[in-house]
């Protein structure tokens, strides 16, 4: 109960910080916009239908979030003001407006004449409406307007597009308008034939699905040559698309193939290192993910403002937690049971059961919010794909980890008698090394990394006392596939299996696609019964 | 021939866990029709359906013991046999709902109908004949074994790598029963069963006889199991267990002798299974799931690895304690209690319940100095 009120406390003020920065943004860019609407109020006072017309524009340019509502209202007859202009109010249904702020009123205020409009001045208004997003303030805004407007393909709305375009800074917005221009031109059956070549060559240079069905009705066209343009196009577009689909595929890939990486290679020094099958290894990354969510909790109760630092405060913690529940196990139950894999992985499930129910305990059983900082959230777009800012973290992320653990085995003493142990357990000891405190640092590593994996995972799947189950199976595939005791089998195993998952996906679907998987990798160990990359040795039995 | 094979049951062990199994039937059989509702005695229906379930578990904790106490397999596919036995078992009960089914269907089952299907997939039919439907609880847990272990065998994949592909297959073929797309009612799996064999399955006499053929199907496991690790074939698969080179070095098989007693114990397994779906009244994909055939594993751990009446007992003891625990106040502990025993056993009990019973025994009548070796679990070989 504490617990909940001080979540809710951590919650509630940073919701108030964001809101109050919210506030201090609106009242700034509110001036203006104010300013630019007493101007249409003056042009309405004058009531005259030029000056009327001016006043669309005004309004229509203003930004401000009523400017629709406004402009429907004014088509209507609905907007009404004093003589002086100094009360101006807009009436939508029953309910009257402020035209300056947009803000409701009482009832309607007295001394009040409506304005009033032509035929001409409502078409001003239509036009000025379709348009009116094209012309907001932010720039993600235009810019999916733009792409609404090519989508519709209104062709009235060419010569207020045309405006749009001499008035647009943004280098992006305006490349995407010029795009819209283009496909309405091609849309327009009074475009002349130069103007729809060049529409032409624009979308072809744009490559993407919409452009492609803005390109067809061309390859009807009356005249050849534009036809023939037309179709290599299309062509070309095409080519792209199926390009940029396989780059979206291997882009998939890549990032199911680094979550399986992190998920798996902990469970790689293990069962390399000691043979020990680990099964509450995803209950590992799930104390991982716990530990995220614990570490966001605390920042959310005690620096709301520095939020954004709790991954990076999360990731060591979520090392030293997971590492020391695995040296634990290790020492509490493991070490008994070398040279018994069997009975190590009955022993090891039985660990798993326990850590799964005193986390459900403890947390409950649902699933617990871990929220992601703000570099985690959003994404761009890269030659077509779209690239979200917590996969590609996330891949990064992958390649550090398994590029310093690659370090550590490579160059640290425990690394160089971690490998020893691996090669030649008996000889090792022999020459002196302990292999106890091998094993149990090793285990304690692996452990480790899951927990660092249950960081990353906590960003892109539910927090759950389950998620670790979820992840077991794939982890034990990607090893067995890669080949026990070498991290680069493990590393292209991953990837290879994200990959090749990915691609399955489109045609089998998720499930069979990963049914399918399941099935080669069966196959795959009767060929390759030591994996992928399988460490060479004298014995007859591994 | 058959005096020499019948010799293999003149052990104490036989002799007790056959007796027991006797005295059970005749108790809940006559507990259950004869003894009055009211009386101290009496065996209420619900009671005889959870023993028959768990006298399954034991068919096929018995199974799997087979395999790995004495052939050193330790296969984690064990629930995906027995659940595909059941889902045999249950197509037949499907069949037999006939028109009774909410949507009155004469031929489609209810979920069918639901999906929009127009006529019954290939694979349904024959279904509705209890010998085919008997013949596909033996045979499709049998091939897939076969398959499985032809491959896993000759290319000497062994010890935990056999077990992560057999999980695998098992969670394969978990994901596949999930879709709708295959035809076995997907997630709801098939339950809603009325008669088998025209008899009505709820009536207390069929759960009766229900119930009387898992003991004798458990019993006759037992017996070939039993002939099977007795006879020099079981000391071929011993030696694989303890030193498969160097059973291989002696030119024997290995991989033969290791399908043989694979497929064979798939096949029980499937039979369970098929017991199991009418006493429990459905069948859907969980079964499938991997931590089943791990807790199968641990039944036979528990009751001691390698003796047959100790899997059975452990199956049957485990099961116990999870009735006990999972309905009522303890519910939230029972993974404690569970993971703790699959924890506590590994370490204090490796040759389980009954394995170190008989130890003690053993040790404790000095007329008989010698413990009987057949089922104890060595040391693993270099």
């Amino acid at each position: 109960m504490h617990r909940a009120s001080r979540y809710i406390a951590g919650l509630v003020s940073a919701g108030l910080v964001s809101f109050l920065i919210a506030l201090g943004t609106y009242s700034a860019t509110s001036a203006a916009q104010e300013a630019s609407l007493d101007q249409a109020i003056e042009l309405l006072a004058a009531r005259s239908y030029a000056r009327t017309v001016e006043a669309v524009e005004v309004i229509a340019t203003s930004g401000v979030d009523h400017a629709p509502a406004l402009l429907t209202a004014l088509t209507k007859r609905r907007v009404y003001l004093s003589k002086d202009g100094a009360t101006a109010v807009y009436r939508t249904g029953r309910n009257y407006f402020d035209l300056r702020t947009g803000e409701p009123l009482k009832g309607r205020p007295d001394g009040v004449k409506g304005a009033r409009v032509n035929n001409r001045i409502r078409g001003e208004i239509k036009a000025a409406l379709g348009t009116l997003q094209l012309r907001a303030k932010d720039p993600a805004k235009r810019l999916s307007a733009a792409e609404e407007v090519m989508h519709n393909k209104d062709t009235s709305v060419l010569p207020a597009l045309e405006k749009v375009i001499a008035k647009e800074r943004d280098a992006t917005v305006k490349q995407t308008l010029i795009e819209t221009r283009a496909a309405l031109i091609i849309a327009d059956a009074k475009s002349t034939k130069a103007d729809k070549l060049d529409a032409i060559t624009i979308l072809e240079a744009r490559g993407k699905q919409d452009a492609l069905v803005a390109l067809r009705p061309a390859l009807q066209d009356s005249d050849a040559e534009v036809a023939a343009a037309a179709g290599s196009a299309v062509k070309s577009v095409e080519a792209w698309l199926a390009m940029a689909e396989n780059f979206q595929n291997v882009w998939y890939g890549l990032s199911l193939g680094s979550v399986l990486l992190l998920a798996a290679i902990g469970l790689a020094i293990t069962f390399g290192v000691m043979g020990v099958i680990n099964m509450a290894h995803g209950e590992m990354v799930m104390l991982g993910a716990y530990t995220t969510f614990v570490v966001q909790e605390m920042f959310r109760t005690y620096l709301p403002e520095a939020f954004d630092l709790s991954l990076p405060v999360a990731i060591p913690l979520a090392f030293l937690v997971a590492g020391a529940v695995g040296i634990a196990i290790e020492r509490g139950v493991i070490r008994y049971l070398y040279g018994r894999p069997l009975e190590t992985l009955l022993a090891t499930w039985g660990i798993s059961l326990i850590l799964q129910q005193a986390v459900r305990t403890v947390f409950g059983p649902t699933n617990r919010e871990v929220g992601a900082p703000s570099y985690m959230s959003g994404g761009f777009e890269f030659l077509g794909l779209a690239i979200t800012y917590n996969r590609l973290w996330i891949i990064v992320f992958t390649l550090v980890v398994f590029a310093c653990l690659l370090l550590v085995l490579r160059y640290s003493a425990l690394g160089l008698q971690m490998r020893a142990v691996t090669q030649n357990r008996r000889m090792a000891a022999s020459m002196g090394i302990r292999t106890g405190y091998v094993d149990a640092m090793t285990f304690g590593l692996g452990s480790g990394i899951a927990g660092i994996a249950g960081v990353a995972l906590s960003q892109i799947d539910n927090v759950s006392p389950n998620l670790g189950q979820n992840y077991i199976i794939d982890s034990f595939m990607v090893v067995v596939f890669g080949g026990v005791g070498s991290l680069w089998g493990t590393f292209v195993s991953a990837m290879a299996l994200g990959v090749t998952n990915k691609f399955l996906e489109p045609w089998a679907g998720a499930v069979l696609a990963k049914i399918m998987i399941l099935v080669l990798l069966i196959l795959f160990i009767q060929k390759r019964p030591r994996g992928l990359f399988a460490l060479k040795g004298r014995a007859v039995e591994a | 021939m058959i005096t020499r094979h019948l010799a293999s049951l003149s052990d104490t062990g036989s002799r007790i866990f056959l007796a027991v199994l006797a005295l059970l039937a005749l108790y809940v059989a006559v507990g259950n029709l004869l003894v009055p509702e009211g009386s101290a005695f009496h065996v209420p229906p619900h009671v005889v359906a959870l023993i028959g379930k768990y006298l399954c578990f034991a068919i096929l904790a018995v199974a799997l013991d087979l395999v790995w106490g004495y052939c050193g397999i330790l296969s984690l596919g064990h629930a995906a046999f027995f659940a595909l036995g059941g889902y045999a078992m249950g197509m037949y009960l499907m069949r037999q709902i006939g028109s009774r089914g909410v949507y009155g269907d004469p031929v489609l089952p209810d979920f069918m109908v639901f999906l929009n299907w127009q006529e019954l997939p290939w694979f349904w039919h024959g279904f509705d004949y209890f010998a085919f439907a008997l013949l596909m609880v033996v045979l499709v847990p049998g091939v897939l074994a076969f398959c499985f272990g032809w491959l896993t065998f000759r290319s000497r994949v062994t010890g935990v790598y056999l077990s992560i592909i057999s999980q695998a297959m098992t969670y394969a073929l978990l994901l596949a029963f999930f879709r709708n797309e295959m035809g076995f009612g997907g997630n709801n799996g098939l339950t809603d069963f009325k008669d088998i064999l025209g008899f009505d399955i709820q009536a207390a006499g069929t759960r009766v006889a229900l119930f009387l053929a898992t003991v004798l199907l458990l019993a006759l496991t037992y017996v070939v199991a039993r002939m099977m690790v007795t006879s020099t074939y079981g000391k071929v698969i011993t030696a694989v267990r303890d030193a498969e080179s160097r059973a291989r070095f002696l030119g024997y098989r290995v991989e033969n002798y290791k399908l043989l007693a694979f497929v064979v114990s798939a096949c029980m397994a499937g039979l369970a299974g098929a017991l199991y779906v009418p006493q429990v009244g459905i069948i859907n994909p969980s079964e499938f799931q991997p931590a089943n055939s791990i807790e199968a594993v641990v039944w036979v751990a528990v009751g001691g690895r390698g003796t047959l009446t100790g899997a059975a007992l452990g199956a049957v003891t485990i099961n116990f304690l999870k009735t006990t625990f999972t309905t009522g106040a303890l519910a939230p502990y029972w993974l404690f209690v569970l993971g703790g025993t699959f924890i506590l056993s590994t370490l204090f009990l490796p040759k389980g319940m009954v394995g170190t019973a008989a130890e003690l025994w053993h040790r404790y009548r000095p007329g008989k100095a010698k413990p009987s070796s057949s089922g104890a679990v060595p040391q693993a070989a270099e």
